[in-house]
This record gives C-alpha cells, sequence and structure tokens, in this order.
C-alpha cells in the first residue's frame, strides 16, 4: 500500500487513438500546494478530472490517503473541484450555493448556518450572501467557488484554471488570495495550469507534463534552475539552446566545442566522458549584452563572444535583445535600473559583447528537435519587397 | 405589446372567441343555421350531467399525457442534448419523421396494433401479460397511450431545446460535491431546463384537452371527449350555438391552468427581476433544500 496522501500508479487514459495520460506515477503530500503544468493537450486536465472521479483511468490505480478511490464515483470521494467556469448553481444564491454540499451530505441546521458564515466571513463576501451569481463579478464568482468547495472540508481542492476567465490585475490579486486560503485551511491543492507564473508563485511542487507524461517533478526554483530536458527548459520561462560536444573535462567543469563559437566553459554535474553530444541550456537573464567586453577583473572562465544586435524589444521593466553570431540567434534579456544611467544604449546592428559564467549554463539530461521551437525567437529576417517609388500625385503639389 | 400584434391577437383570437361565445347565445335554427333570437337555452341544456362527467375525462387523459409526454422527453431531451453535435442534429430530425405520415394515417395504425387480432395483443398474450379476452381498443387507456404516442414530438422539442442550452459542468458540479446522479438532475439540471419544462406542458395539454381524432379512433363509447362532443354537435346534428358552448366551456377548462401557470412564472419573473436589480439582494432563504 503507497504510503504517501495522494497516490498516481501507473495512471493511463487513451482517448480513441490518443493516449491522453501515460503510465503517470505520481505521489503528492498531505497539504502540499500542488501543481499540474503544460501547454494545452499535455494531459494535465485529463489527470485531475480522473482525481475528480469524471474520468476513469483505462489502467493503473488511485489512492487517497491510503484507500484506492480509482472506482468511486464523483459524489463518494472527498475531493472537490474549481471549474475553469465556477460552475455555480444559477437558480441558488451565494449562500445556497455554499451550503450546497453540507444539505447533499445531511447536516443538521444549525451546523449548516455555521459552516456557511464562517466561510463567508473566509472569502469577505458576507454582504452578498443573498444574490445570485448572475449579480456578483467574476473574482467574486471565484471567491465563491472556493468557498462552496472547502466548506464541507475535502481532502483534496482540485483547481483547474480557477483564474485563465480573469483579467491580469484580478489574477494577481486572486494569487495571494488563493496562498493565503491554502495557508488557512491546510487542504491539499492540485493546481492545474499553463501559466507557468501562477504554477511558480504558488506552488510547493510542480510537475511539468508534456504529452501525457511528467517531463520533471520539482520544486518551483530547481525546475527553473536545473532543468532536466529541453522542454522544461523551454517551456518555462525561455532559453537559449546550445548544442556541442564535449572536448575536455576539468574537475567541476567541461569544456564543449559549439559551432561557430570559441570553447564553451559549462559546470558539470552529469555523467558525461569526453565526446559525449550535450544540449546546453542559457536562461536569457543570465546573459549580458555589451558594448564593450567585460571588465578585466571579472572570473576570467567567463564565456565571451562577439555578435550582432537583430532585434530589439522593449518590456517595461527589461529590454530584450536578439543577437546573431555566426550560427546562432541568442536573446538575452536586459533589466533597466536607472533611468538615464545604465551603460551606453545599444541599438540595432550594433557589434556587442555577449557574456554568461559557467555556472549559469544548465546541461540538459533529454532534448529533442521539437523543444528547440518553443524557445521565443522573433522571424528569421523579414525581406520587404521593394515598392516602386511613390509617384508624387497632382493634388499633393 | 405592440399595435400589430394587438391588432393580430384581436383579428384572429379575440373577434373569433368572442363570436364563438355570441354563437352560443342563439337559438339553433332547423336549417342547421343560427337563429336571430338571443337565448339561455342552449346554456340550460348543458347542465346535462353527461357533460361534466366528460369534461372531467377530458381534463384528467389530457394531464396524464401532458405527465407522461414530460416523463418521457426528459430523459430523452437530456440524452440528444449530450450527444456529439453532428448526432444532434440526426437524432432531433428522427424525432419530427413521423410527421411525414399523416397524423391520422399514425392513428389509425394504433387500431390495427391494439386490435384483437393486432401484433400488440399476441405479443401481451405471448409474455403472459394479458388475458384472451381483454379489450386493449376503445377505453381510455387507449386514448392515453395513442395520445402520448402523438403528443411526445412536442414535449421533447422545447425540453431539448433548453437541454442544448444548459451548462452540462453545473451537473458535474452538483456531482463533485456529493450529490446523487439524480439528486443533481433535480436540484441542477430540472431548475435549468425549467422554460423548456413548462413549454412543453403548455404544448402538450392545450392540443390534448382539443384532439378528437384520437377518442373518435381508438375510443369507445364510455371514453368520448369534450372534443367528440363538439364534433357531433357540429357536423351530425349541425347544432352550432351547441358546439359554441361547448368550445366556450372547454376554453374556459384550459384557461385555469393556463392562468396558474402564467401566474407561477410571472411570480418567478418578479423574483429574476430582483435578481437582476443591482445592490437590492432577494431576503429569503431556501431554494435548494
Amino acid at each position: 500500500m503507497p504510503s504517501d496522501f495522494l497516490v498516481f500508479e501507473n495512471v493511463t487514459k487513451r482517448f480513441g487513438s490518443l493516449t491522453a495520460v501515460d503510465a503517470v506515477s505520481l505521489n503528492i503530500k498531505k497539504g502540499e500546494f500542488f501543481s499540474l503544468l503544460g501547454p494545452s493537450g499535455c494531459g494535465k486536465t485529463t489527470l485531475l478530472r480522473m482525481l475528480g472521479g469524471f474520468e476513469a483511468p483505462d489502467s493503473g490505480r488511485i489512492y487517497l490517503d491510503g484507500v484506492d478511490i480509482t472506482d468511486l464515483p464523483p459524489n463518494l470521494r472527498r475531493v472537490h473541484t474549481i471549474f475553469q467556469n465556477y460552475a455555480l448553481f444559477p437558480n441558488m444564491t451565494v449562500w445556497d450555493n455554499i451550503a450546497f454540499s453540507l444539505r447533499v451530505a445531511r447536516y443538521p441546521k444549525t451546523e449548516i448556518r455555521k459552516n456557511v458564515d464562517v466561510m463567508l466571513e473566509l472569502i469577505k463576501m458576507a454582504d452578498h450572501a443573498y444574490k445570485y451569481p448572475s449579480q456578483i463579478s467574476g473574482g467574486q464568482k471565484q471567491r465563491v467557488a472556493i468557498a462552496r468547495a472547502l466548506v464541507d472540508r475535502p481532502q483534496v481542492l482540485l483547481l483547474d484554471e480557477p483564474l485563465a476567465a480573469l483579467d491580469l490585475k484580478l489574477r494577481q490579486h486572486m494569487l495571494l488570495e488563493l496562498d493565503i486560503i491554502h495557508d488557512q485551511v491546510g487542504i491539499t491543492f492540485v493546481y492545474v495550469t499553463h501559466d507557468q507564473g501562477e504554477a511558480m508563485s504558488l506552488s510547493d511542487r510542480i510537475a511539468v507534463m508534456n504529452r501525457g507524461h511528467i517531463e520533471q517533478l520539482d520544486p518551483p526554483a530547481k525546475i527553473y534552475e536545473a532543468p532536466l530536458s529541453g522542454f522544461v527548459a523551454a517551456f518555462i520561462g525561455d532559453t537559449n539552446f546550445l548544442e556541442g560536444t564535449v572536448t575536455e573535462i576539468d574537475g567541476d567543469y567541461c569544456k564543449l566545442a559549439v559551432a561557430g563559437f570559441p570553447n564553451i566553459l559549462c559546470f558539470n554535474d552529469k555523467n558525461i566522458s569526453v565526446g559525449s553530444p550535450v544540449h546546453l541550456s542559457v536562461r536569457p537573464e543570465k546573459i549580458r549584452v555589451t558594448p564593450t567586453p567585460p571588465p578585466a577583473d571579472k572570473d576570467p572562465r567567463i564565456n565571451v563572444f562577439r555578435c550582432k544586435v537583430t532585434d530589439i524589444v522593449y518590456q517595461g521593466t527589461y529590454t530584450k535583445y536578439w543577437v546573431q553570431t555566426d550560427s546562432h540567434r541568442i536573446s538575452a534579456i536586459k533589466p533597466h535600473s536607472r533611468f538615464l544611467l545604465d551603460q551606453d544604449a545599444i541599438t540595432w546592428g550594433d557589434e556587442v559583447y555577449c557574456w554568461w559564467h559557467p555556472d549559469d549554463g544548465y546541461m540538459l539530461e533529454h532534448f529533442t528537435a521539437a523543444d528547440a521551437d518553443l524557445v521565443q525567437m522573433p522571424p528569421a529576417g523579414y525581406s520587404l519587397p521593394k515598392t516602386p517609388a511613390a509617384q508624387p500625385s497632382p493634388a499633393a503639389s | 405589446m405592440s399595435a400589430p400584434s394587438i391588432f393580430w391577437l384581436t383579428l384572429f383570437f379575440v373577434v373569433p372567441t368572442m363570436l364563438v361565445v355570441a354563437i352560443s347565445f342563439h337559438a339553433a335554427a332547423p336549417d342547421g343555421g343560427i337563429g336571430k333570437e338571443w337565448t339561455l337555452h342552449t346554456w340550460r341544456s348543458i347542465s346535462n350531467p353527461n357533460y361534466p362527467a366528460i369534461i372531467w375525462r377530458t381534463l384528467w387523459i389530457s394531464a396524464a399525457t401532458t405527465v407522461g409526454c414530460v416523463i418521457l422527453a426528459l430523459p430523452c431531451a437530456f440524452a440528444i442534448a449530450r450527444m456529439d453535435k453532428k448526432w444532434r442534429a440526426f437524432m432531433a430530425g428522427l424525432i419530427m419523421l413521423p410527421f411525414w405520415t399523416s397524423f391520422v394515417v399514425r392513428v389509425f395504425a394504433w387500431r390495427l396494433l391494439l386490435h384483437p387480432e393486432g401484433f400488440v395483443k399476441h405479443l401481451l398474450l405471448a409474455m403472459r401479460l394479458t388475458q384472451p379476452d381483454t379489450q386493449l381498443l376503445y377505453n381510455s387507456g387507449a386514448i392515453l397511450l395513442v395520445s402520448i404516442y402523438s403528443f411526445l414530438p412536442f414535449a421533447i422539442m422545447p425540453i431539448y431545446a433548453a437541454a442544448e442550452k444548459f451548462d452540462f459542468s453545473l451537473l458535474e458540479a452538483a456531482r463533485d460535491l456529493g450529490a446523487r446522479s439524480f439528486l443533481a438532475f433535480r436540484k441542477v439540471f430540472l431548475p435549468g431546463i425549467r422554460r423548456g419544462v413548462i413549454s412543453a406542458i403548455l404544448m402538450v395539454f392545450i392540443p390534448s384537452v382539443g384532439s378528437y381524432v384520437i377518442p373518435d379512433l381508438v375510443g369507445g363509447k364510455n371514453s368520448e371527449l369534450i372534443g367528440n362532443k363538439i364534433y357531433q354537435r357540429t357536423f351530425p346534428d349541425r347544432n352550432l350555438p351547441h358546439a359554441s358552448a361547448l368550445s366556450a366551456l372547454m376554453a374556459f377548462a384550459v384557461l385555469i391552468p393556463l392562468a396558474l401557470v402564467a401566474a407561477a412564472l410571472k411570480r418567478q419573473d418578479r423574483k429574476e427581476a430582483l435578481r437582476l436589480a443591482d445592490g437590492n439582494p432577494v431576503k429569503q432563504r431556501g431554494g435548494a433544500a
């Protein structure tokens, strides 16, 4: 019998010829805020629906607190779901919506009143108790859905892209609120999202999913800093991939031969030998772009190369540069620290220096060609059709 | 209501109804026409104790038909609404298919089926569900059966139209929160398609009160409905005032349940209006129990 609180054991689900979830095994701890993160169609929602009881796995078992719940119908699982569209009952008031599960379970009236009022207090909706769902805002609906799912204290709360329908500001606010609610109720949350920002800021651990299986299961910082696969590196945040072979291993570092680059030095935490092909992921914010070479007092191991700026995207808090070397297009990020006091402005076509510390490159264990397509890249240069010079119109003169 | 719709209703509904009521206060002319003088003679003859029995039978058969149709239509409409989009149109087409055949022919077909030598009788006998001398035709049961068959599409269609717009994730939410399937159906699905059910009730109840082909073909001497009586007074007897009086009586018999439904709807609408009025929450607890 598995000892963890919530256990998926070799769970597979197929829809026709499509394998939505492919032999996934997963352990979730009690009280954890656990996220399933992945692009649409990766199987995260199917996994959640199997946990809710809305889909039955084709094979494998699901255990909750040591009990096999694989074949239990949804109403017999102490697992509640926050649906993406909230699914509040339109014919019932906020109060009645929250009381639904307690009434179904035939709680005594005084008990129902007490519990519902506590939840209304928690979500700060006591003033809106007798409104109908059509009368309240999106954020309020979201909070009512949370209260309705938590009122009878389920063992697990499932959240299916709960913030997807809200605008950015409200989403940021609800993120904080979800975090507070999770801390207060201490119930295990399983959170499904395709938004890495949401998953990063809330989760204790994240399972990154791709094509029905889990690519990596780790705390947020580890997922970001030490991605196991090219997919994780490119899907979470943004990155640059460099493909090369090991030419020299020297203690904790190794030298790579990458087409078009001088020898690249890289921290080595993998089991490799001279001649192994490796893929390196370097995050854009780890790369400095400067008009001048790195100062002499910097670590001599720094990887430096010359390149030409081809694209600049201004993003408010930072600017993103794409630079071209003989063989690669590399993206780098420079935050705007001080108004007008930043280094000399860099502009299109400038010859610049790019450099990063060997510790900031990360060697990947798995890489497929498709992963490279996930990297953000501006189109590789437009060639505008040459239009004949405009004829001066007689009216203009 | 706008002027054109008032004009339309007046011309095609109010005036004809008034004419029917007016005719019932004239005497019948021996040639089948309507006499000039005003009289209460027809209305006095209608207080014949036969009529209340017939009206009562008409109302209960209509009510039973309505209940039967709605009960059968609910799961049917539910199932169609949950199908793939391409199947939905096909199934809706199948439900409308009987209308390609004449109504009278379809009712007549039931006479053959329910005939003492018919298929249904033989089947029931083989399954030992009936006695050889049981009469399946010419009674109220036959009228009810054929009425439900005939009016079922009129119940399925409005309920299906409402169910198609229903958000089925609400049913999942109810199941998720601990409700058994049937409870979720009752507490969430039924309120959600309320308007479709009300339309279905009206679409079945009103025509079945006026039906006379079905009781004429599959009903017996003791299962006449008000529609048959009106037919008899109009055509074989040529007594138009009497037919008019019966029609007026039937109209009232329909109007009373209709008025009750309308009142219920109005109450619901007021509640909904309050619900939509901002900052004026409905101060009552209840709803789900």
